[in-house]
């Protein structure tokens, strides 16, 4: 008999008495708040990333003085304004840091989500560099995770970010900045 | 490279014994775990539907596992559909050997690793490193475990026994790339960790990793981490191998909005971890094989009140908690899986034919601090009780046992043995003699009344 058949086999005899269950969902599914943008930027920030909340017409001036004498990776599909005037094409290996957009951005966890979509590149072009600036639109904020789950597609590839890599494995200190990019900053774009 | 656990000899109360001497250990320990259970209780309390969370959880994992089978062809199906490869591992023995075959089909003879327990659970460096293959860990705490051919003695923090000062001697003494004046700041010793690791992850083919959770209706695999050795590990590399246990389903998409908020609560303390990678199959071009591992889960699942240990998620709350992890450590428990948890995985994964595994039940006071913190609701002294139960008792135990509940079952004996027992009062020592020692060595004899209550209550009470 194959590993699979007898594994399937196995499970069939064991919970063959096992009682059905109803799953019950009474949790928050959506979440009233009052002002997301400036929670989002507010859980950003606790986990010591770099936050700024600006009208969308100020964004490009911000992302050209943020990328200004760095060697940026600019994704396919960024809009113009976003590139700070950043010629991109950097070699991976190259590269100082990485501007992108997002799919949806968290207001309870400070959470941003990418799903390589257009102008949020490869999962390794937002990985390797040692800094990622992330432009997200108002628009793009929900309140809560199960808003977002909703929201996003489980068939492309997905990278959830909250704050700079970190680790808690000396003393459960936290220390920022591992081996993902040791800076994040956020422009939220309103 | 760390050992194994399987087959240590021992058993838990001697292991105690030995690490609750050493000051160092418990000093680490008890900062570690007071430190989370702080960080763990603020963020809890922030989510006014913990309770609900907590419910759901319970009930869908429940519900996946009564239809495991189900759920795991659908998985497969759906991977396979995404151009993954999925296979199916019997015992520790079948999924090494699968493993090694995949590993030696690419060329190579190095491979990178995300932490995993199931991957430490069957000895995968272990069985790789037999044939010729270097398994190199990348989350810190496991390098640091690695480095110091030690053990993990904790789920989420596996070097938590660790102070900054053993670690950086660990680190100048087998990282020959450090500079000897590396201090023992954790952001110094986190940046060494980054410099020893960053050329291999660039050139790494091939990268192993676990879950934290799979999902049935669309293939993907979840992997919760901090530090991005996960996504280095799962991004760069061009084959990809995830062995995971069976029971780490999810029936639909939607169910991970429930366990991605009780997991990083739960187990770091973070409202989210830094980083979570979700993928569907081949992605990005890279090769994916995964690897769905039984290895005695369908033996847990067989067993009524036992089954709910497998809705574990790894989250470690329930070490953080307890009065005797926090004072023993991991290694006492002689196993990946230490603390309440291992004290109900351990023995029903590995049966408890060691004196290790059946002396791992006893392994807890019943406080039950750990039933309370968990956010799947296993009511892990429920299952330790059962356990108990059923571990192997010796010969004077039963014997013993036998006696007490002849005593007890008749009224009319119980009050002639009271009797006789307040009458030879003076003449019980406060230590036992031979084998019965073993019970006195560990406990006080209660003191044996001049009178029985009920022979009071006939005196006064009765008309």
């Amino acid at each position: 008999m194959s590993a699979r058949e007898e594994i399937l086999g196995r499970i069939r005899r064991a919970v063959r008495d096992a009682p059905e269950v109803e799953i019950p969902r009474d949790y928050r599914t959506s979440v009233p708040v009052d002002d997301p943008v400036g929670l989002f930027a507010e859980r950003v920030d606790d986990y010591r990333a770099v936050v700024h909340v600006l009208p969308a017409a100020e964004v490009p001036a911000k992302v050209a003085e943020l990328v200004r004498g760095r060697r940026m990776i600019v994704p396919d599909g960024l809009p113009d304004e976003w590139t700070g005037g950043a010629a991109g094409g950097a070699e991976l290996s190259g590269a100082d840091g990485v501007v992108t957009g997002c799919a949806v951005a968290i207001a309870e966890t400070g959470t941003i989500v990418l799903d390589a979509g257009p102008g949020q590149g490869t999962r390794a072009q937002t990985l390797v560099p040692d800094y990622h600036l992330c432009v997200v639109r108002a628009d793009q904020v929900v309140a809560s995770v199960p808003e977002a789950v909703a929201r996003l597609d489980p068939v492309r590839p997905l990278t959830w970010i909250s704050g700079p890599s970190a680790t808690s494995d000396i003393e459960l200190n936290r220390v920022e900045g591992v081996h993902g990019p040791r800076t994040l900053e956020v422009i939220v774009s309103i | 490279m760390s050992g194994t656990f399987l087959g240590m000899p021992g058993n838990f109360p001697k292991n105690a014994e030995k690490a609750v001497q050493n000051s160092q250990l418990r000093f680490n320990l008890r900062k570690a775990t007071h430190t989370i259970r702080g960080k763990r209780a603020s963020v809890v309390a922030e989510l006014p539907d913990w309770k609900e969370l907590r419910a759901a959880a319970k009930a869908v994992k429940d519900e996946t596992l009564r239809h495991l089978d189900r759920y795991l062809v659908q998985l497969e199906e759906a991977v396979t559909r995404a151009g993954g490869h999925v296979h199916w591992a019997r015992d520790a023995a079948e999924a090494n050997r699968i493993v090694t075959g995949l590993v030696q089909a690419t060329g190579e003879s190095e491979v990178v690793k995300v932490k995993s327990m199931a991957t430490q659970e069957i000895g995968l460096n272990e069985a790789l490193a037999e044939h010729g293959i270097t398994a190199y860990e990348t989350d810190l705490a496991e390098l640091i475990v690695q480095l110091g051919d030690d053990f993990p003695s904790h789920i989420l923090v596996p070097a938590i026994h660790r102070n900054r000062a053993e670690i950086r001697e660990i680190f100048l003494e087998k990282m020959p790339e450090t500079p000897d004046g590396l201090s023992d700041e954790p952001a110094a010793l986190a940046e060494a960790a980054r410099l020893h690791l960053r050329e291999r992850f660039l050139r790494s083919k091939v990268a192993i990793s676990g879950a934290n959770f799979m999902i049935a209706e669309t293939g993907t695999l979840v992997v919760l981490e901090s530090e991005g050795n996960g996504r280095m590990c799962l991004t760069l590399p061009e084959t990809l191998i995830s062995v995971v246990g069976i029971e780490k389903l999810l029936p639909s998409w939607r169910d991970l909005e429930i366990f991605l908020q009780l997991l990083p609560r739960s187990s770091t303390g973070e409202r989210m971890n830094p980083y979570t990678s979700m993928w569907t199959g081949a992605t990005e071009g890279q090769e994916f094989h995964l690897v769905l591992l039984d290895n005695g889960r369908t033996d847990v699942l067989a067993d009524e009140v036992g089954r709910q240990a497998l809705r574990c998620i790894r989250c470690s709350a329930c070490l953080n908690v307890c009065p005797v992890y926090e004072r023993t450590g991991g290694h006492a428990y002689g196993s990946v899986y230490p603390g309440p948890i291992g004290a109900i995985l351990t023995p029903q994964l590995r049966g408890m034919g060691s004196e290790l595994d059946a002396s791992l039940p006893y392994a807890s006071s019943l406080c039950g601090a750990c039933f309370d913190v968990c956010p799947v609701a296993i009511d892990i002294p429920e299952v330790l009780v059962d356990l108990r139960a059923k571990a192997p008792h010796g010969a004077a135990e039963r014997a013993g046992m036998r006696v007490a509940g002849w005593v007890l079952g008749d009224e009319a004996r119980l009050a002639k043995a009271q009797r006789l027992a307040s009458r030879v009062r003076g003449l019980v020592p406060r230590r036992l003699p031979g084998p019965l020692s073993a019970w006195t060595d560990t406990r006080d004899l209660p003191e044996i009344p001049e009178e029985s209550f009920r022979d009071w209550w006939e005196r006064h009470e009765r008309p």
